[in-house]
């Protein structure tokens, strides 16, 4: 957790904020995870968030269903992707973050699989279809186990969500750029600032934004009112190309995508 | 494993229940429930719906002494007729009711997932009725299974939405519709099919469709001066189940759901979330699913597609935990032959899921009574699967 808020306050220190890359662990096979994800920090991000694939993540739009499946069938599981959040902590101090939805953690056992996330390495989780009201054991746990949460506020959410939201937040929000799914998008929600201001106006921990960024000039704008900016499927789409230079090109992209 | 939810949360049944969505639906929940409750209290809405149900659907549906499948197993058989209700299930019941409620929320869209295509055909019938443009997401495998139900769902001026997903069934059907809700829930109601899914939904529809219960528990009282010992539901999400069980809840009457065994209840192979399936969550409720050590889900198989999902209602998982409820199911040969049996007896063809809980009535020939006094549900009509028996059994 400690990592998390390091991170953040580094990058908004030395420049424009924090550029959080997500991949889905064990696309394209979960040996290739750790070299991705050393090739994003090359690259320039300051957190990764490492997403648990899952046949139906109802978050997502295709880009990372398809990671997903590509994981999945390349036999990833959870106990595999903290296997490579432990490799990538023994070769680097880059804050990682899991996404992942809620039934994997609690097929696994809350207090194991927060207590094994901690043993990796990792520094916090992000469920996505874990909404605050629902969430109060699942932050107890992970807070004891000393790994951060990670709440998400989306457009539409009433200030009573918004409060919740950070109630049941250790590591960062996560307030999703617009309504929909994942996937990445030319246009920024118009709403987008009012809705960040909403959540820092209340907030102690960083806030991010997240869903649909997919450019430098989106992460740019993001970062004039945002602490953190994630980008996922325009990476994840570099990823889906596949090939032996994989590292090379993720990094490219990465840098790409550094304001 | 231990998720010790408390009970007193609003949705939740026991330990299961709740809101497990991305918080992109937190708002349109919160509406849908707020509106649902307001409606639910309002005279003039449940004026509307039950008219709507007497003049437009045909209710109250019969309940029929079934006389020639009694003889056969040895114990006085009634069946509450929901296939005789227009659209042919007892989907429309709560389409009707949600129809109304997005007109009153002033939406301008409908949209709905669909398995054996049922509750889309429902979806799309109230959206005529109602003069509501229409989406129902389906999966392809459903889309080819079900070919007439598709054409009369474009008939009604619904646009079909064919999803691709892992099986190509009503997960995949119910995923998609989700992410497609997820970006215009402003404008749209997401009508959803069964007790299933995130809270407001369990509790909705099941008021939607206890009509059914209401109803028999009235007409066995006045054709047989008792209650019955035994009511028979199929289980896939459980709406017909909940509807026929809701108005017998307090009543010494055992309730039994019957879920899809398919090919039997090996990974991959049946629907059987609560015979088979273990704690989880799915589709934005803590139930029963069927999955893998991992917590991934496994597809879901049943002859009868409307059946074919890989969790159940959270109300009925609560039933089979606290013993109110009994939970079996049959084989995908055995619904089959029930069909097949239903008809020759009675005239009857009935729906393939409706056949589980023909063919659970006919297991249980051996342990029946002639004390017995048993309703089944006859969720829907099976004209949508003579061509998938005809392929099956030729």
């Amino acid at each position: 957790m400690e990592r998390i808020h390091q991170a953040f306050e580094r990058a908004n220190a030395s420049g424009p904020g924090a550029l959080i890359i997500y991949v889905t662990a064990g696309d394209p096979s979960p040996e290739s995870t750790e070299q991705i994800v050393l090739a994003a920090e090359r690259g320039g991000a300051d957190i990764i968030e490492l997403g648990i694939p899952f046949a139906a993540p109802t978050a997502d739009g295709p880009t990372i269903q398809a990671a997903c499946k590509r994981a999945l069938d390349a036999g990833t599981t959870p106990r595999m992707v903290l296997q490579a959040a432990a490799r990538i902590r023994e070769r680097s101090e880059i804050p990682l973050v899991l996404m992942t939805c809620f039934n994997p953690i609690l097929a696994y056992g809350m207090q194991d699989f927060a207590g094994d996330a901690v043993a990796a390495g990792v520094d916090g989780v992000l469920v996505s279809d874990l909404p605050a009201r629902e969430a109060e054991e699942w932050t107890r746990i992970a807070s004891e186990a000393g790994l951060g949460t990670v709440q998400l506020v989306a457009p539409g959410n009433t200030d009573e969500h918004i409060e919740r939201a950070i109630e049941a937040t250790t590591g960062f929000v996560y307030v999703i750029s617009r309504p929909g799914v994942t996937g990445a998008r030319e246009d920024i929600y118009e709403g987008l600032q009012a809705l960040v201001e909403r959540v820092k106006q209340r907030a102690e921990v960083p806030v991010a934004v997240g869903f649909g960024l997919s450019t430098a000039r989106q992460v740019s704008e993001v970062l004039e009112i945002a602490d953190g900016a994630v980008v996922g499927s325009a990476v994840v789409n570099v990823i889906a190309q596949g090939g032996e230079d994989l590292p090379q090109r993720v990094e490219a992209k990465v840098r790409e995508l550094r304001p | 494993m231990a998720h010790d939810a408390t009970t007193s949360r609003p949705g939740y049944f026991g330990r299961f229940g709740g809101q497990y969505v991305p918080a992109t639906l937190l708002s349109a929940l919160d509406e849908l429930e707020a509106a649902f409750l307001d409606a639910r209290d309002d005279p003039e809405f449940n004026e509307e719906y039950h008219r709507l149900l007497r003049d437009y659907v045909g209710r109250p549906s019969p309940l029929y002494p079934a006389p020639r499948l009694s003889e056969r197993v040895g114990a006085k058989v009634y069946l509450k007729r929901e296939d005789l209700n227009h659209t042919g299930a007892h989907k429309i019941n709560n389409t009707i009711g949600q129809g109304l409620l997005a007109k009153r929320m002033g939406k301008r869209r409908i949209m709905a997932e669909t398995g054996a295509g049922q509750h889309g055909v429902a979806t799309a019938t109230v959206a005529a009725l109602l003069g509501l443009p229409c989406q129902v997401y389906m999966g392809v495998e459903d889309v080819r299974r079900q070919r007439l139900n598709v054409y009369r769902m474009r008939l009604l001026g619904a646009e079909v939405i064919p999803v691709e997903g892992t099986s190509g069934t009503l997960k995949d059907a119910c995923d998609e519709a989700m992410r497609a809700w997820m970006g215009q829930y402003e404008e749209t109601l997401y009508v959803f099919g069964s007790v299933a899914g995130p809270h407001p939904y369990p509790t909705m529809v099941r008021d939607f469709q206890r009509v059914i219960g209401d109803e028999a528990r009235r007409q066995i009282l006045d054709a047989e001066g008792r209650l019955p010992t035994k009511l028979v539901a199929c289980v896939g999400g459980g709406s017909n189940a909940i509807g026929l069980f809701y108005a017998f809840l307090e009543d010494d009457v055992e309730l039994i759901g019957v879920e899809a065994a398919g090919l039997g209840l090996q990974p991959g192979q049946h629907s059987a979330s609560i015979c088979a399936g273990t704690f989880g969550v799915l589709d934005g409720a803590a139930t029963y699913v069927i999955q893998d050590e991992d917590g991934q889900v496994l597809p879901a198989h049943s002859v009868a597609a409307g059946l074919d999902y890989p969790a159940v209602g959270p109300q009925h998982a609560d039933f089979h935990d606290s013993g109110r409820g009994r939970y079996v199911a049959v084989t995908d040969e055995q619904a089959l032959e029930a069909f097949r049996t239903l008809t020759e007896l009675e005239g009857i063809i009935p729906a393939l899921e409706s056949a589980h809980a023909v063919a659970q009535v006919l297991a249980m020939a051996d342990e029946l009574t002639d004390d017995d006094l048993v309703i089944i549900n006859i969720s829907g009509r099976g004209d949508k699967d003579c061509e998938e028996v005809q392929r099956l059994t030729e």
